[in-house]
């Protein structure tokens, strides 16, 4: 091993890399700007529909009520709701969310209400339909709110208090530090999309500098030059790693960035439960997380640059490799599952303990043990991933595949 | 000097084995140019990555300036300058970037490196292209980058395998007239090709290859002498069997 000439072919690599469309674009330009467009534009649509909804008053039309002309009055007069006179059929009406509710008084209600004889009031909605479920809430809580006042005027008519009706009071107390929250409601996405980014990112460049060298011509004037075939292997090697830590840590600062700025943005001005969206997350385990991408990027580096060493030309590279995701995929998509728990088996299934590991650490859990074994067993991995590459670089049936 | 005794190449392809280069030995000076004739798929090009180290010989040796490919890979490819047309520019870097990086990859210093560009810069009239894209040169701007590439560390022999391959007339001359300095400044060259004209023109020894074997080797005069011809060509045909060899090759796939 040669640092000089690792470090030689490394530079040229980088040069060469940072020089391509491709690599450039899978490597800085997705990461960097795909994330907060994606995040803006989502957070603006769920922000702006579901806010538009909230604001709106909820529409109804009234079925019967004639006698009881407080309790209509009362509804009409309610900020929040606004009555529509029916034009036709109300059920038509719902269908067609013309309203968001029909709401049937029955006869004799408002009497019902002084005399003590219950009455069934009726909602009529439409069964998973956002607005119409909103609606139904709305008009539920108008309604439990007059019964509750209803119950409150009688006991006082009967010389009671109205706390004889509420013999205590429920509440409740969350307990988990909010980056705790945050790291189990995201702690599984998280993971899940570096390790998509990171294989994304180191398969461009390695691609291109093993069988787009081959295709190119470039590889054979590479092997003339008197530098050991393994010096070649880990400079390219340490090129393809590069473009894949550089593209996660390109994503997570941009999510990061573009997550706190559209918090202030969107959820600032509106206020309310906006700021429940955004979870917070210890610095601490974003490091941790990062730490623990470096052997699992090794490998991925590795094992792409064997397989794609292989193919012959760009497009037989990006056949082989393609189905590879779906391998990766699998694993980073069980961690997800709420039944797969680190233990001594799964931290060293590779990826999968990757994405075990990253939940728990996200959430404020440091299990040192199962860290190091993960750290160890990964770098284990993507070292026999390297001695295989550099197995096929001297295979010259690969090398000089006709 | 070249020396290769008994060299064979064989492979495994699908079920059978295939021998590409069968028993090939022959010696080339320095200040000399050995030419290697054959047709497609005769063994040239096995022949020459075998002396370059890009293949390992399955039988027999050989000595590249001093050293054996097999052992000293390395040392063989420090005082080897290859160039076929199968060895391309990396197009995202410059002529210059693209020499430099062979300089430093042969381990010269940075000064060291300048300083042969500037004269091979001189020599080969790159001056003026120097600091623009391989990708975007012309096909002869390429190769005289590629010349440059196989002379950075000044290598006491070259290998060429099929070099004009491809190029134009005036590309093609400025390969051969290439050829000739490096001979003249006491290289040894080994020059592989399928063109009666060039081999007939560069070589001091001409080795016929066919089918992998060496059929016949001398200087020219020796050869039209052997074979009663003075046409290449002839001596080509009658050297790898006569017609019916050529039909045959034909039949193979192989293009004399």
């Amino acid at each position: 091993m040669n640092w000089g000439h690792i470090v030689t072919v490394y530079c040229k690599e980088m040069k060469d890399s940072l020089r391509d469309r491709r690599t450039l674009l899978s490597m800085v330009v997705v990461p960097t700007l795909l994330m907060p467009l994606l995040i803006f534009a989502v957070s603006f649509l769920v922000k702006t529909t579901v806010q538009k909804a909230q604001a709106e008053a909820t529409s109804l039309v009234l079925i019967g009520g004639e006698d009881s002309p407080g309790v209509v009055a009362g509804l009409k007069a309610a900020k929040n709701l606004r009555v529509i006179a029916a034009d036709r059929d109300y059920r038509q009406m719902v269908s067609e969310k013309r309203v968001r509710l029909a709401l049937e008084i029955p006869e004799g209600f408002e009497a019902s209400l002084k005399e003590g004889s219950p009455k069934t009031v009726m909602l009529y909605h439409y069964e998973g339909e956002m607005k119409s479920g909103m609606g139904v809430d709305e008009v539920d809580r108008y309604l439990r709110l007059l019964r509750e006042k209803t119950v409150e005027s009688r006991l006082r008519d009967h010389g009671l208090s109205p706390d004889l009706i509420k013999p205590f009071e429920i509440q409740r107390q969350n307990v988990a530090p909010p980056e705790k929250v945050g790291g189990n409601l995201i702690g599984g996405l998280i993971p899940y999309l570096i390790i998509v980014l990171c294989f994304t990112g180191a398969m461009y460049p390695a691609i291109d500098l093993t069988a787009g060298e081959k295709e190119r011509g470039t590889m054979e004037t590479l092997l003339c030059s008197p530098v050991h075939r393994v010096n070649i292997v880990l400079g390219k090697f340490l090129t393809v790693m590069t473009a894949s830590v550089a593209t996660i840590a390109f994503t997570l600062v941009s999510t990061a960035g573009s997550l706190i700025l559209a918090g202030s943005l969107l959820m600032g001005a509106g206020g309310g439960s906006g700021a429940a969206l955004l979870p917070v997350i210890a610095p601490a385990g974003i490091l941790g997380v990062f730490a623990m991408i470096i052997p699992v990027a090794m490998l991925f580096a590795a094992v792409l640059l064997t397989i794609s060493l292989f193919a012959k030309s760009y497009k037989e590279a990006q056949t082989y490799v393609s189905p590879m995701m779906i391998v990766v995929l699998l694993p980073s998509l069980l961690g997800m599952l709420p039944g797969f728990e680190l233990s001594a088996k799964t931290a060293v299934i590779p990826i999968l303990n990757l994405t075990l590991v990253c939940k728990e650490m996200l959430s404020g859990v440091w299990n040192w043990s199962y860290i190091a074994l993960i750290f160890g067993s990964t770098a284990l991995y993507a070292a026999v991933a390297i001695v295989l590459c550099v197995k096929m670089f001297n295979r010259e049936d690969v090398l000089f595949r006709e | 000097m070249i020396e290769a005794w008994e060299l064979t190449k064989t492979y495994r392809d699908k079920k059978s084995i295939v021998t590409a280069v069968s028993d090939l030995s022959f010696t080339c000076q320095p200040g000399q140019i050995y030419g290697l004739l054959g047709a497609n798929g005769a063994g040239k090009t096995t022949t020459l990555r075998m002396l370059a180290t890009l293949l390992k010989p399955t039988g027999g040796s050989c000595r590249v300036g001093g050293y054996d490919p097999v052992i000293a890979p390395e040392k063989v490819r420090a005082n080897v300058g290859f160039l076929a047309a199968s060895t391309a520019l990396y197009g995202r870097l410059t002529a210059r970037e693209m020499v430099t990086y062979f300089g430093r990859l042969n381990g010269m210093t940075h000064a060291a490196i300048q300083a042969r560009i500037d004269v091979l810069a001189g020599e080969l009239g790159m001056h003026e292209f120097l600091d623009r894209r391989c990708g975007k040169l012309s096909t002869g701007m390429k190769q005289k980058t590629s010349i440059a590439r196989t002379l950075i560390h000044d290598p006491a022999v070259m290998i060429f395998d099929e070099p004009t391959l491809g190029l134009d007339v005036m590309s093609a001359r400025a390969i051969v007239t290439f050829v000739r300095a490096c001979r003249d400044r006491g290289k040894t060259v080994i020059y592989s090709t399928h063109i009666m004209s060039e081999v007939e023109k560069l070589s001091d020894t001409i080795g016929i290859i066919h089918a992998g074997r060496l059929v016949a080797e001398g200087t020219r005069a020796d050869l039209q002498v052997r074979f009663a011809e003075s046409d290449m060509e002839e001596i080509f045909v009658k050297a790898i069997g006569g017609e019916v060899a050529v039909a045959d090759a034909l039949k193979e796939g192989m293009s004399p």
